[in-house]
């Protein structure tokens, strides 16, 4: 008897030649996601990578399993023809800051909204790389790019907070270099069943590097950074401080100075968004910003499932179609 | 039921052209569909032009508000709704003084009386009743019925609000005008039964309005005789009335089942394309799946995404759309995957007349993409020909590994023609093979190409077989990014060559009279009715005159060359600028003469005619002084 071949990193591999900047945090993403696919249960036939375009969208060509690298924003919409016509296989989208939201802001949205059950990864470098190093949607106000001399006058949009806005059932967040939690957060968000959104802040490192210093150095990341877990308290600074929930906003508070019972416990299965929505909006420097899991809501019904249920629930009521009572229902008249 | 008979004269004619007309609200398509339907049945070959606002609801009782719906019915074969009306029915003063112009003299006026009134004439934005009007008389057979009130007097047992029973008084001109022409009032009982089951009293009042206005034509001396149009000589089968949305829909579904796949829609809600998605969305019990898209160009990429899994992907839009869906034709047609992308052609540019019919997309199906990008083009000459059109559009995707384009337009999709119903044991199955799985011994060649210069449709879940698609150029083969100038051209030439290739395998592009001749008549989609009808009936008169009507635009039959040079003068008719003439022209090197019209409205045969005639009398006379 035959046994299915463990599948090791390295068979995730393509035979093309990776060509991202050397220091680009893209390729941490890839080796973690190489490390995290062989445990998914899934043969490589069966995985599906669609990206839209950027450098984080050149990832497919790196991948040994089925890819389209396709036009710009609108991957979302490729995975959701792919997904609802063949719902058993694993689907990620692979997708950038600029790629998800801005031109591809409406299909994102509707992607995450729908419930479809894939797995929507945003390399966040909060800058245009491909193209050279204009300012994208999650820059910085005042930051000076190649498209903004004087300083950006746009104010950023938080991934998070649009993925939650549009009510999607798995919102999470990790950093390129933390490479244990980012294996994980994949891990997690591709045992979701629905719409999963993981955000990883990624250093680019010739446009834009640094930009997300306070979270990806190891010495910053504990100042800077809330590692979510559910069920347990917000803490941060080696456990120094907390974050706590006052009327309708989030403080910071010293541990030491507070009952725990006061820390704001992590529900990442509350339904209800507007906790998640509170944290997604913590920013530096003002607030520490949460990495992991910010929700995770099991048991929506997803578009995939639906779609096809209608097509067996139809097929079960009427009977298979049959095309040549169709055509001849109705009013009909012979002539011989 | 027995069929009523009336006992007063019953003239018979060849075939009658009528137009009811009234407010957006008075039931006008819903009369004109039930007229058709039942001239149909009655064995009648029937055309219609269905002609609508393309507001929702235009302001009540004015010109923009006025609703159309025109229809022949004929014991002959025919081809167009019908140039001039030999009956005009009008519910309001809009409706009269925005259709009184196509009523030919010594035709059919009948006007419903209680709605020619001083409120009505200031919405209608006319001085005084036009019905007074003194030139009426002396040109036209006008009959003013009070329908209102002889429709209120019918319902009135029901106890129904006036607003309700106002609304049965479409029944009341729908009998009437069957006891016009002769038509049976069953179908339209049965389909009042039916719609109106859960409403009995509805159902009820709308069946004692159509015996009303029955009896009226009947008994009343304002109508002396009716008209009786025999049924023609189709050929035999059996026959339904079918809408060009409807055979669109219906076509794409008998292509899925012959070919084994399952139909996966992709689209976005747009006049006058929107009912092929209602239509599909009937038929999940067929394995249809229809995905109403965020918006356009999410359709063309779902479509695309679909394609790739292995369906049968369509998608469906209307020029706007199809502008927008511009980048996604390209990806789909350098990641070479089958799919249908169907254009109902409406009025344009930009959002111009959604409800109005156009056939300027043309060039924007060939050339409107960046690149050198070419799609095979299809476009249906008619409601029925939707059909067939759809099945083999599939066809050429399968076998090339390429999005087709399907050409329609606005008077197609809404207009409606006997179809000869096929069986689906008649229509040749189309064979797709995805290649099987591996053990990854060998490399596989996405982009091999067998002798159709087709690439393999390797589908995900195939083991061993796992490659990337993209945007990006190609290198041939083996499909990875290829930046290296002789494979970029190598490639180009190969995408063009595997779309020029197919008009070796389609038929030669056939003709309507001699091979030879002094004029002949080029035409391509909804303009086949009225340009067969014109030129048959320049044959009668003499003229030296053929038709060659095209159902493929890219490529185009081998032997169009020849034809065009077979013939001394070449017009080539159609409802935009000179598209298909630039196209002829550029390729053929032949000087056609364009006969051009872009006003919303088809080609009457009236002015197809009198363009033939000028270039068939301009060579005669240039014959002539060849020959002095």
């Amino acid at each position: 008897m035959s046994t299915l071949p463990v599948l090791k990193p390295a068979d995730f591999a393509s035979d093309q030649d990776v060509r991202w900047c050397p220091g680009c945090g893209d390729y941490s993403i890839l080796a973690q996601m190489k490390k995290v696919l062989p445990d998914l249960g899934f043969p490589r036939e069966k995985t599906v990578f669609i990206s839209g375009i950027g450098c984080s969208s050149r990832f497919p060509y790196y991948m040994n399993t089925y890819g389209m690298h396709s036009i710009h924003g609108r991957a979302p919409a490729f995975a959701t023809g792919l997904k609802t016509t063949r719902p058993e296989l694993m689907v990620w989208v692979i997708t950038g800051d600029g790629d998800a939201l801005s031109i591809g802001g409406n299909h994102f949205i509707h992607a995450l909204r729908r419930n479809l059950d894939i797995n929507i990864i945003l390399f966040n470098n909060r800058i245009y790389g491909l193209t050279k190093g204009q300012y994208s949607p999650t820059s910085v106000e005042g930051q000076i790019t190649k498209s903004t001399p004087m300083g950006s006058i746009d104010h950023p949009l938080s991934p998070l907070s649009v993925a939650l806005a549009a009510e999607a059932t798995f919102v999470a967040r990790s950093i390129d270099a933390h490479v244990k939690h980012l294996g994980a957060t994949l891990k997690r968000a591709a045992a979701h069943k629905g719409a999963s959104l993981v955000e990883v802040y990624q250093n680019c490192n010739v446009f834009n590097d640094g930009a997300m210093a306070y979270a990806q150095e190891r010495k910053q990341r504990a100042d800077n950074v809330v590692e979510l877990e559910h069920g347990k308290p917000l803490v941060f600074a080696n456990g120094t401080k907390g974050i706590r929930l006052v009327g309708t906003h989030l403080e910071i508070v010293n541990t030491s100075d507070v009952p725990a019972d006061d820390l704001l416990i992590h529900d990442e299965k509350d339904p209800n968004p507007s906790i998640h929505m509170m944290m997604a909006r913590m920013s530096y420097p003002v607030m520490p910003e949460p990495i992991g899991v910010l929700r995770a809501v099991e048991g929506v019904p997803t578009y995939d499932d639906q779609i096809n249920e209608q097509v067996t629930a139809a097929t079960e009521t009427k009977g298979a179609g049959d095309l040549d009572s169709l055509f001849t229902s109705g009013d009909t008249w012979t002539v011989d | 039921m027995a069929s009523l008979k009336t006992s007063k004269d019953v003239q018979s004619v060849s075939g009658i052209t009528v137009r009811l007309a009234g407010d957006s609200g008075d039931g006008m398509q819903l009369l004109g569909t039930q007229l058709t339907n039942t001239s149909a049945l009655a064995g009648n070959d029937v055309a219609t032009f269905p002609d609508f606002p393309a507001e929702i609801r235009a302001p009540r009782g004015t010109r923009a508000g006025v609703s159309g719906f025109q229809v022949q019915f004929a014991s002959e074969e025919i081809f167009t709704p019908g140039d001039t009306l030999d009956a005009l029915v009008v519910m309001n003063p809009a409706a009269m003084v925005t259709n009184l112009d196509d009523l030919r003299h010594g035709g059919i006026l009948i006007a419903n009386e209680d709605g020619f009134n001083e409120k009505e004439f200031k919405l209608a934005k006319v001085d005084s009743n036009p019905l007074d009007a003194n030139v009426l008389e002396e040109t036209y057979r006008i009959i003013k019925v009070p329908m209102t009130k002889l429709t209120r007097e019918a319902v009135s047992e029901f106890g129904l609000g006036t607003k309700i029973a106002d609304r049965c008084k479409n029944f009341f001109a729908m009998g009437l005008v069957y006891w016009l022409f002769g038509r049976s009032l069953d179908p339209t009982l049965r389909f009042i039964q039916a719609k109106f089951s859960k409403k009995p009293e509805i159902a009820a009042a709308n069946e004692a309005a159509l015996r009303a206005g029955w009896a009226f034509g009947e008994t009343t001396e304002a109508f002396g005789e009716s008209y009786q149009v025999e049924a023609a000589e189709l050929k035999p089968g059996i026959y339904r009335n079918i809408m060009g949305n409807q055979a669109l829909a219906w076509g794409l579904i008998a292509a899925s089942k012959v070919s084994s796949k399952d139909l996966f829609y992709g689209t976005y809600p747009i006049t006058p394309a929107s009912d092929i998605l209602h239509e599909l969305t009937k038929y999940k019990n067929y394995g249809v799946k229809t995905f109403q898209a965020e918006d356009e160009i999410a359709a063309v990429c779902s479509t695309i995404g679909a394609a790739f899994g292995g369906s049968m992907a369509v998608t469906a839009s209307s020029g706007p759309g199809i502008a927008l869906k511009a980048e996604g034709m390209g990806l789909g047609m350098i990641l070479e995957l089958p799919m249908i992308i169907i254009n109902v052609q409406r009025g344009g540019p930009s959002t111009g007349l959604p409800t109005k019919t156009e056939q300027s997309d043309l060039l924007q199906g060939m050339y409107g993409r960046n690149g050198e990008a070419p799609l095979p083009i299809l476009a249906p000459r008619s409601p029925a020909d939707c059909f067939d059109i759809a099945v083999e559009a599939w066809r050429i995707a399968v076998e090339c590994m390429v999005p087709v384009m399907i050409l329609s337009d606005g008077y197609i999709a809404n207009g409606s023609e006997p179809w000869k119903i096929p069986e689906m044991s008649g229509i040749s199955p189309i064979t797709v093979s995805h290649p099987e799985g591996t053990d990854e011994d060998e490399p596989f060649m996405p982009y091999a190409r067998d002798e159709h210069l087709a690439r393999p449709w390797a589908i995900p879940g195939t083991p061993g077989l796992m490659h990337r698609v993209g945007g990006l150029e190609k290198e041939a083969g083996s499909g990875n990014v290829s930046y290296d100038p002789d494979n970029h051209q190598h490639m180009t030439d190969m995408r063009a060559a595997k779309v020029a290739k197919i008009a070796q395998r389609i038929p030669q592009q056939d003709i309507s009279g001699p091979a030879t001749g002094d004029v002949l008549v080029v035409s391509w989609g909804g303009t086949y009715g009225a340009c067969h009808t014109a030129v048959s009936r320049c044959r009668s008169d003499g003229h030296s005159v053929s038709h060659a009507h095209l159902r493929y635009l890219n490529p185009m039959p081998s032997n169009i060359g020849d034809l065009l040079r077979s013939f001394k003068k070449v017009i080539v008719a159609e409802l935009n600028s000179g598209q298909l003439r630039l196209l002829l022209r550029a390729e053929h090197l032949v000087d056609c003469v364009g006969v051009n019209k872009v006003q919303g409205k088809p080609f009457t045969v009236t002015e197809l005619v009198a363009a033939i005639e000028q270039q068939s009398n301009a060579v005669k006379s240039d014959s002539k002084l060849k020959a002095s």
